[in-house]
This record gives C-alpha cells, sequence and structure tokens, in this order.
C-alpha cells in the first residue's frame, strides 16, 4: 500500500513537472489502477478528487479492467489544453458550460449517442458533442453569525436594499467570485447580467462594501461558515451542500427571483485515443440520476427535469452558440471592463 | 286394308303400291296434296301414308288441315329426315306415327297395325274360318268361348294362312312373312312357331297341317 | 416467333411508367423546393444574425469596437445545433471572432448580405457578410460582418424531406399503378366481356354480337358480325345440302328397298332370294349408319349449348318406349317399363335425352334375341339411374371405356347392323348433362345394361 502511494505521488509529481512544461496548469493528478489493466481513461476534470472519486471507483467496479487518469485543472486550463495545447485526454468534463460549447463549436469534441439517450432531456445534450450529467445552482452562502435562520433576504432586490441599508455591518464581509479568474465565476456573472439589470447595482453596491474575491466555492464557503465573511453570492450549490453535511456555521439561500443552473459537462475530445472507454464513462455519468448513492457521496445533484419543472425560479443555461458571445475578445475585455468598475474599487 | 299413299316420286309410289298389294292391302296413291285431298272426298281410308316434301305443298300443312278438319284418319309419315327433332315436330303436327326411308315394311306394318289398335279404328279387320276368328290389328284370336291374344310373329304368321286357307305356303315363304330382313331366320324357326300356333288352335275348327316335302296349310279341324 | 402483345400489359405498362416519372418528378420537386426553402431559412437567421451584429457596431475614441449581442448568436442555435462562427473585419483587419474565416464573396454593397458556401474547419458552411461603414475618422472604416454555420440540420432536414417525398413518392406510384392496372383492365372489360359472350357461344350461335361495346370496339364487332352473318348464310346453305342430299339419298334407298322386297316376295331360288336380302341389309345399314351419324353430330352440337327445360323423365321414356314398340314387336320383344308413379322432373334437354334413350333402346332391340324383355327402369337416389337391360348377349369380355368411343363396335355383334354410335351418342348425351354412362352386365342373368347416371342439376 504505502509503496503505491508513493509510486502514486510520484507519477503526481512528475506529472505536475510535465504539465508546467506543456503550459496548462495541473492543481492534481491521480491515477486509479484497475486490478488488471487493460486500458487506460485518461479524464482531465475541474471536479475535485473528494467529489468524482466514488464516480471513478464506482466506474472500475463496473467496467474492470480500466485505469483511470485522472487529472484536475481549473475551467480555463482546462480549455487552454484542448483547445491550444492539443493535449491528450479521452474525456473532458467540465462545469465551464461555455468554454465546454466552444470546444464542441470548434471542432474539438467527438459525436457519440449515449446508450440511454432517450431518457435525458433534449437540452442535456448538445450536437451529441457535449453531454450534460449534473445541474448545479448558483445560491447564495450566508453566515449564521449574521443572519437566523430565515432570516436572510431572498431576492436580489432585497438583498440590495440590506446591503445599501448596512454598509457597516458587510463592509468587507461580502464575498463572490473573481470572474477574472474563475471561469465558473464569469459565467455565472455573464448569465446573471444577461438575466436581469439588478446584477450591475448588485454588483455596484459590493464593490462598495469592499467585497472579497475569490477563486473558488470551497474557499468562500469556508470563510462564511467561519463567519469571516456575512454572505457569499453565486457560490456552487452542489459544494455549498456537501460541505453543509460536515460543517456547521452557514445557511444556503436560493433566491426566488432566479438561479442560475449550470450544467456539468462531459465531452469526449476530438484526439481521444481511448474512445470505447470514454464513451463508456459518458453513459456511466449520463445515467447518474439512477445511482443514487453515489448522488450521495459525490454530492453532485445529477440532470434532472422534474426538478427544474418544480421550481420555476430555476432556469438552466441553454446550450447554443449563444455561450460563445461572452467569450468574444472585444466581448470579455468589455464585461470585465464593467465588472472591474463596479467591484474593484480602490478602498480610500 | 285401304291405304291412301301421297307420295310425288312415282318410282318410290309404284314399288310401294306393289309391295303393299303383296300382302293383300289395297292402295290408291296420289302425287300431290290436291290429288290427295280429292280421294279422301270421294274413299275412306284405313291409313294415309304421307310424304312430306310435295310439289304443291308441305305435307305438314296437309297434316294440320286433316286435323282441323277433325279427320281422325290415322297418318303414318314416311319422311327422309332422321334428325330426332324433326320426328318430334312430326308428332306435334298431329301425326299419328312416323317412319324413315328407307323402310322395312314389316316395320310399317307393325307401326300401321299399333297406329290402328291405339286409335281402337279397324275393329272388323278381321278374318274368321271354321268359326276361328283372328282380328289383324290386335291379333285376338276368338273361338267358341275362348279368347287369346297372339304375340306378333304367330299374328303375322296366322295371318298368312288365313289369308288363303287350305293353300300350301312353303317354309321359305313363311319364313320371309314372319321375319324381318335383319332376322337371321332359320327353317327351325318355323317349326317351332307352327307348334305354337298349333296349340293356340287347339280346340278350334282350324288346325295347321304339315304337308310334307312342301310345307304347310290350314285345313278345318 | 414474337410474342403476342397484350393490349392490358401494354396499358398497364405506359400508365406505370408515366406514374414513375410522375413520382420521381415530384420526389425531385419537393426535395429542390424543400431544400431550397431550408437554405433560405438558414440564409435568412444568417442574415438576421449579421445584422444584429453589425447593428451592435459603434466607435470608441476613434476605435471601431462591437458589443456582440447575445441574440445574435443565439438566434442561430433557436432551429438546430449546428456549429457557429463569426469574424468581424475592421478594413480588412480582424477585430474580433475567427480570424481564420475566409470571406470569399465579400459584400461590396452596404447592408446587402453577400452569401457563400466553404469548407471551414472540416465542415462545410454557409457564410453570410455584411458590409457596413462605421464613421470612427474622417474616412470611416469598412466593418465586414460575417457570420457562418454548418449545414448539418440543413442536412438532416433535406435527407428527412427525401426520405419523406421519396416515401410519399412510391406510395403514389404504388397506388397509381395499382390504379392504373384497374383502368387496364376496366378499359379492357368490355373487350374481355366481349369475349366471354362469344365465347360462351355454341358453335351453332352465330347470331351478331349485341353486348354494349365502346365505339373504339364498334368496327371490330362490325367485321365480327358480318363475318359471322357470312358464315351463318354458308352452314345453312351446308345445312340445307346436307338435308337434301339426305332426302335425296334416302327417297331412291327407299324406293330401290322396296323394290327389292317385291322382287324378293318373287323370286324363288333360295340363292338369289339371298342376294337381295344382302342388299336389303347393306341398305339398312347405311341408313342406320346415316340415322346414327345425324343424331351424333346433333348431340354434339346441342351439347355446346345445353338447354336446361323442365321436363318429365318419364313420360319422356313412356314416349321413346311407344315409339319403338312396334320395333321390339317384331321380334317379339317386351319393352318393360319400370317407372315410377308420377311425373319424375328433371331439367335437361329433351330431344339429347331422346336421341340417348333411343339409341341405347334401338342398340338393345338389334342385340336381343327374339322373345325376350327389355327393361326400362328409373331408380331415383342421390342421382338419376336410368338403365336400359335386356337379355341379349352382353357385353362379353369387352371394355366398357372402349365401347363409348366412336365407331367401336362390341366384339360380338359381327352379324348386326349397327354403326357402333350408339353408346357413343348415350355417353356424350350424359357427359353433356354432368353425368356418366355405364355399362355393366346384367345382374339378372344374361344380357347387358346400360345406364345413364344422372344428377340433379
Amino acid at each position: 500500500m504505502r509503496v503505491a502511494y508513493f509510486a502514486l505521488r510520484l507519477i503526481t509529481a512528475l506529472s505536475m513537472w510535465a504539465g508546467a512544461a506543456s503550459g496548462f496548469e495541473i492543481e492534481d493528478r491521480q491515477i486509479y489502477n484497475a486490478a488488471s489493466e487493460s486500458s487506460v481513461l485518461r479524464i482531465i476534470s475541474t471536479a475535485d478528487r473528494a467529489v468524482f472519486e466514488p464516480i471513478i471507483f464506482a466506474f472500475q467496479q463496473a467496467n474492470p479492467g480500466i485505469s483511470v487518469d485522472y487529472t484536475i485543472t481549473g475551467t480555463t486550463d482546462l480549455m487552454k489544453a484542448i483547445y491550444e495545447e492539443n493535449a491528450a485526454f479521452d474525456l473532458a468534463i467540465s462545469s465551464a458550460m461555455d468554454l465546454q460549447t466552444k470546444l464542441a463549436n470548434d471542432g474539438f469534441a467527438r459525436s457519440y449517442l449515449p446508450t440511454n439517450a432517450a431518457s435525458l432531456p433534449d437540452w442535456a445534450i448538445w450536437r451529441d458533442q457535449l453531454f450534460a450529467f449534473t445541474q448545479e445552482p448558483a445560491v447564495m452562502v450566508v453566515s449564521d453569525t449574521y443572519f437566523s435562520q430565515g432570516a436572510a433576504p431572498q431576492t436580489r432586490d432585497a438583498l440590495i436594499a440590506l446591503l445599501r441599508a448596512n454598509p457597516e455591518k458587510f463592509r468587507g464581509r461580502i464575498g463572490t467570485y473573481d470572474v477574472r479568474r474563475s471561469g465558473f465565476g464569469y459565467l455565472m456573472a455573464t448569465q446573471d447580467s444577461r438575466t436581469s439589470e439588478t446584477f450591475w447595482r448588485l454588483m455596484e453596491v459590493m464593490g462598495r462594501l469592499d467585497a472579497q474575491l475569490y477563486c473558488c466555492s470551497g474557499e468562500m464557503i469556508a470563510d462564511v461558515a467561519s463567519g469571516k465573511l456575512a454572505l457569499a453570492y453565486n457560490v456552487l450549490g452542489s459544494y455549498a451542500a456537501s460541505e453543509l453535511a460536515t460543517t456547521d456555521g452557514f445557511q444556503i439561500v436560493e433566491l426566488t427571483d432566479f438561479v442560475n443552473v449550470m450544467l456539468r459537462t462531459v465531452l469526449i475530445p476530438s484526439n481521444a485515443t481511448n474512445v470505447d472507454d470514454a464513451q463508456a464513462m459518458v453513459d456511466f455519468l449520463t445515467a447518474l440520476r439512477t445511482r443514487p448513492d453515489l448522488v450521495a457521496a459525490s454530492g453532485l445533484p445529477p440532470v434532472d427535469a422534474t426538478a427544474l419543472q418544480d421550481n420555476p425560479a430555476l432556469r438552466p443555461i441553454r446550450f447554443g452558440p449563444g455561450l460563445l458571445v461572452f467569450l468574444d475578445q472585444l466581448k470579455e475585455s468589455k464585461f470585465l471592463r464593467s465588472w472591474e468598475n463596479s467591484i474593484v474599487q480602490e478602498t480610500p | 286394308m285401304r291405304y291412301l299413299l301421297i307420295e310425288d316420286n312415282l318410282k318410290l309410289a309404284g314399288a310401294v303400291v306393289e309391295r303393299l298389294q303383296l300382302d293383300g292391302h289395297a292402295v290408291d296413291h296420289a302425287d300431290r296434296l290436291d290429288a290427295a285431298t280429292a280421294c279422301m272426298d270421294v274413299a275412306d281410308y284405313d291409313l294415309i301414308l304421307l310424304d312430306i316434301m310435295l310439289p304443291d305443298g308441305d305435307g305438314r300443312d296437309f297434316l294440320q288441315r286433316q286435323r282441323r278438319a277433325e279427320k281422325r284418319t290415322p297418318v303414318i309419315v314416311i319422311t327422309a329426315r332422321s334428325a330426332v327433332s324433326d320426328r318430334i315436330s312430326l308428332l306435334d303436327l298431329g301425326a299419328d306415327d312416323y317412319i324413315t326411308k328407307p323402310f322395312d315394311f314389316a316395320e310399317l306394318e307393325a307401326r300401321c297395325r299399333a297406329v290402328l289398335r291405339r286409335q281402337g279404328g279397324a275393329a272388323d279387320n278381321q278374318k274368321t274360318f271354321e268359326g276361328t276368328i283372328l282380328n289383324l290389328t290386335t291379333g285376338e284370336l276368338q273361338f267358341g268361348d275362348s279368347s287369346t291374344n297372339l304375340r306378333n310373329r304367330e299374328l303375322r304368321l296366322l295371318e298368312v294362312f288365313f289369308a288363303a286357307p287350305g293353300q300350301v305356303f312353303s317354309k321359305s315363304h313363311l319364313i320371309d312373312r314372319m321375319f324381318s330382313f335383319s332376322d337371321e331366320a332359320s327353317e327351325n324357326a318355323i317349326e317351332v312357331y307352327v307348334a305354337r300356333l298349333r296349340k293356340r288352335l287347339e280346340g278350334s275348327g282350324a288346325r295347321i297341317e304339315t304337308v310334307r316335302g312342301l310345307g304347310y296349310r290350314m285345313i278345318a279341324a | 416467333m414474337r410474342q403476342p402483345t397484350s393490349i392490358r400489359k401494354r396499358l398497364f405498362y405506359q400508365l406505370a411508367a408515366v406514374a414513375a416519372v410522375l413520382s420521381l418528378a415530384f420526389v425531385l420537386v419537393v426535395r429542390g423546393v424543400a431544400s431550397q426553402a431550408a437554405e433560405g431559412t438558414q440564409d435568412d437567421i444568417l442574415a438576421a444574425s449579421a445584422t444584429a451584429i453589425a447593428d451592435s457596431l459603434s466607435s470608441e475614441q476613434g476605435e471601431v469596437t462591437l458589443e456582440l449581442p447575445y441574440s445574435a448568436l443565439s438566434m442561430l442555435g433557436t432551429i438546430n445545433e449546428d456549429r457557429v462562427f463569426y469574424r468581424v473585419t475592421v478594413n480588412n483587419e480582424t477585430l474580433t471572432g475567427y480570424a481564420d474565416l475566409p470571406v470569399t464573396n465579400a459584400p461590396t454593397r452596404l447592408d446587402t448580405p453577400a452569401f457563400s458556401t466553404e469548407i471551414y474547419r472540416g465542415d462545410e458552411v454557409r457564410l453570410t457578410s455584411i458590409l457596413r461603414r462605421v464613421s470612427n475618422s474622417a474616412t470611416g472604416s469598412k466593418v465586414v460582418v460575417t457570420v457562418a454555420q454548418t449545414r448539418s440540420g440543413l442536412a438532416a432536414i433535406t435527407q428527412r424531406i427525401t426520405v419523406t417525398a421519396t416515401g410519399v413518392g412510391l406510395l403514389f406510384f404504388l397506388l397509381a399503378t395499382t390504379l392504373s392496372l384497374l383502368a387496364a383492365t376496366s378499359a379492357l372489360r368490355p373487350l374481355s366481356r366481349m369475349t366471354g359472350a362469344v365465347t360462351r357461344r355454341g358453335p351453332s350461335d352465330l347470331r351478331p354480337v349485341t353486348e354494349d361495346t365502346p365505339a373504339e370496339l364498334a368496327p371490330l364487332v362490325g367485321a365480327l358480325n358480318s363475318f359471322m352473318a357470312r358464315l351463318r348464310s354458308s352452314l345453312t346453305r351446308t345445312e340445307d345440302l346436307i338435308t337434301e342430299a339426305a332426302h335425296r339419298v334416302r327417297t331412291p334407298l327407299a324406293t330401290v328397298r322396296t323394290q327389292a322386297e317385291v322382287t324378293h316376295r318373287k323370286l324363288n331360288k333360295p340363292e338369289h332370294k339371298q342376294a337381295i336380302r344382302d342388299m336389303i341389309r347393306a341398305i339398312d345399314e347405311s341408313s342406320r349408319s346415316a340415322g346414327q351419324i345425324l343424331d351424333h353430330a346433333m348431340v354434339t352440337f346441342r351439347a355446346d349449348s345445353l338447354a336446361l327445360d323442365p321436363l318429365d323423365l318419364a313420360a319422356l321414356i313412356t314416349e321413346t318406349c311407344d315409339r319403338l314398340a312396334p320395333t321390339a314387336d317384331l321380334k317379339d320383344i317386351a319393352l318393360l317399363r319400370k317407372l315410377p308413379d308420377g311425373p319424375v322432373p328433371f331439367k335437361g334437354d329433351g330431344i339429347m335425352l331422346q336421341a340417348a334413350l333411343h339409341n341405347i333402346l334401338d342398340n338393345a332391340i338389334k342385340y336381343s334375341p327374339e322373345d325376350s324383355d327389355i327393361t326400362v327402369r328409373i331408380e331415383v337416389n342421390s342421382a338419376l339411374h336410368l338403365s336400359i337391360t335386356d337379355q341379349g348377349r352382353g357385353f362379353g369380355d369387352m371394355d366398357f371405356e372402349s365401347l363409348t368411343t366412336r365407331y367401336a363396335r362390341g366384339a360380338n355383334v359381327g352379324d348386326v347392323v349397327g354403326s357402333g354410335l350408339g353408346l357413343t351418342i348415350a355417353d356424350e348425351v350424359a357427359r353433356a348433362h354432368g353425368g356418366r354412362l355405364e355399362l355393366s352386365h346384367n345382374k339378372e342373368g344374361q344380357g347387358a345394361c346400360v345406364s345413364l347416371i344422372l344428377p340433379y342439376v
């Protein structure tokens, strides 16, 4: 066991070096060897090991003989790896729908029709290349220290009013994504801006209150739970929910005016070499809904059309060329400029 | 018996007349319909022999006129047509019988006898010898209280003897009278029939005598 | 040898060919129109998208800038999932979008979209370009907005329409073919009706064809009718000739026979008498043969158009027996009739049945010894059994089958006048009535039994 663990670490270290050489940044890499290996499935993913490991184990149980080479990176790096560096992976899993869409649109994905395609909603598959397997809302996380149970604002307007009324109480205690660094944050922000004008007002207010900017949901949740932050806006709901299982001190608020729902997607890169296993994994992931044990273990809410119908505030982000718009160089720079103007205000 | 022969072919008519006369019948001959009508105005006939195709009209018309005039004299049509349909239409027109050319006189005689018998006419067509009465139409033989019906050949044989009682008839002559030409007859057959007749005549006033080497004759018993 | 051509086949093939051409034309036209419409729709959306992008062009501090509208690209995703590319150039320098997107058909007029089809990133794409002028400087900038979309959705639509159109075309073809088959049959129905009417006729039925005939067939029917009229008059002449000949021959024969009988009576020498007897027999034989041949011809002729008149078989038998009784009487043969009381109804041709009965009885009388019985019986069970039993010499060892073939005569009848047609006639009459002739030995002793077995109609 120990030897194996050491070997793993060594491989991880080596690959980090290799990753650096290839230009995109690898956060972590883990190889899950099969008992009797017959093939290797190379996955590049934005999902943390803790989240994805149960799925990999279950997959290997169902498909013995497949070793999984699991590389974790950020959404932007994943894009870079595939789009620019032609990195060799058999599967790309990302929470950045827009980037995944661009990969598919620009011809970096291979077509496949999952065996359970008929049971999936139409909006969960795009071009037979992009397959959604989770639906994850962007939520607000509030600290118990600042909000008693149920006292948190339920709409963006209420939140703006609250912040405006109590600038001192919340100054420096509001967190949100740094959209310049997080693909997920950028996607949520742009979708917010499309959906409602309140987004820019909220950014204004948050900027004035010296909002803290984060790269990742995990840190934001931790800071809220510890009371360092009063609230964090646009946190990945699935992380928050799984964190809540082990951590006290915060509440999850699904705003009632609207909640953007991000679809975590998987695609088979066009340069994939182990297509068969990649397809098996796609079939496995799109059937996530049929495995409540994995849903519980990973904390990933599976694609579920009925859940969306039940809550009209939930707005799943639709696949399509529209997602390319905010990836336009001009558009992106303009958006970021506006965003910076709103939120990054020099503290006097 | 008295016949009226209506026939336009003179040769045939001549032969028929001669043939019938051989059997002792009286025959008038008319070669046209008007002549036939004239004959019938002056004489009664036992039977009319009618040819269909005549120079002054169709025999069928004559037949119909006869029937319409309720003249019951039996008519036997002599026809050259042999198709069944033609024969049937003749009967429908009122002919009592028909005979197809060429015809056997034995058959003609049999038909005449049958027609007369059916009509119940010519009851007086009979001959008597020594109290024994032979009806030539019905074949009835009567003497004393007894009465028997002769069969056809018996009748034809006895008829010969009754026509000329006492006269000796050779066996070959009797064969000619008794058998038609299609029959193969032997002299033995004559002996058989003579034997039958003798049985029939037992108790009557007549008997048939064998004349050795010559034939037979009928004499008073 | 050339195959005979069938009008129906030709008509059918021609109609089917027309249907095939029409179906093909339908498929091609529908496909063409539909794909054109689909292409038009794509072009319209591309133009709308390009226009929306062009509309959001602006100038900022002397630079051309663009606020790419979300709807400009999302609208392209509404009808299909095709890949989308765009490019905005300012004075031929790429401002944003896919710099390598080829623009071959550059628009020359403002706001008039120019279209072209190219291969880009491995797929066929449809490109739309719009030319705009943005007044960012004294001269203004020439901006070309190009939006491109792959055409797999279009291909899918075209494919679907092609499949549907082909299906409809095929269905149309099958329907049209079926209908043309019916039409060809129906068009030729008068012909087959006429054929049937003529075929069903007996050989003697030479009446003109009066069935409703379409104008096109009138000349043919006219020709046929006039031909039949000629044939009829020719046949009538022949029939008259035969009848006349029969008459002409029979009358002299009758004369000769009568004279022979007279002569026979007058002759004394047995050899002379025998000669005359032979002569008379020869005459009788020829006369009987002639009669049977005519009967046989009549039976054959009537069998073709069998009359089914209701008749009483008992009466028919009685009449025929009466008719033949004098002949039988000559040989002291008794015709015994064992008939049921009352009429025996039957549907058939009376004249044919009478001919059959007459010939069987005539045979029986000829072959019976003198002083014997001939019994005529009718037994009614599932069929009518009409049997004539004699006490003659029977059929001996003769094959029953061959006895009914024409002109066959029993092997043991050499001395009896006859042509051998009698049983053949009876057999044909029985067959014409759906029955059969059965020959057997007299079960009650010596002799033959001839049975006509007639099914009820």
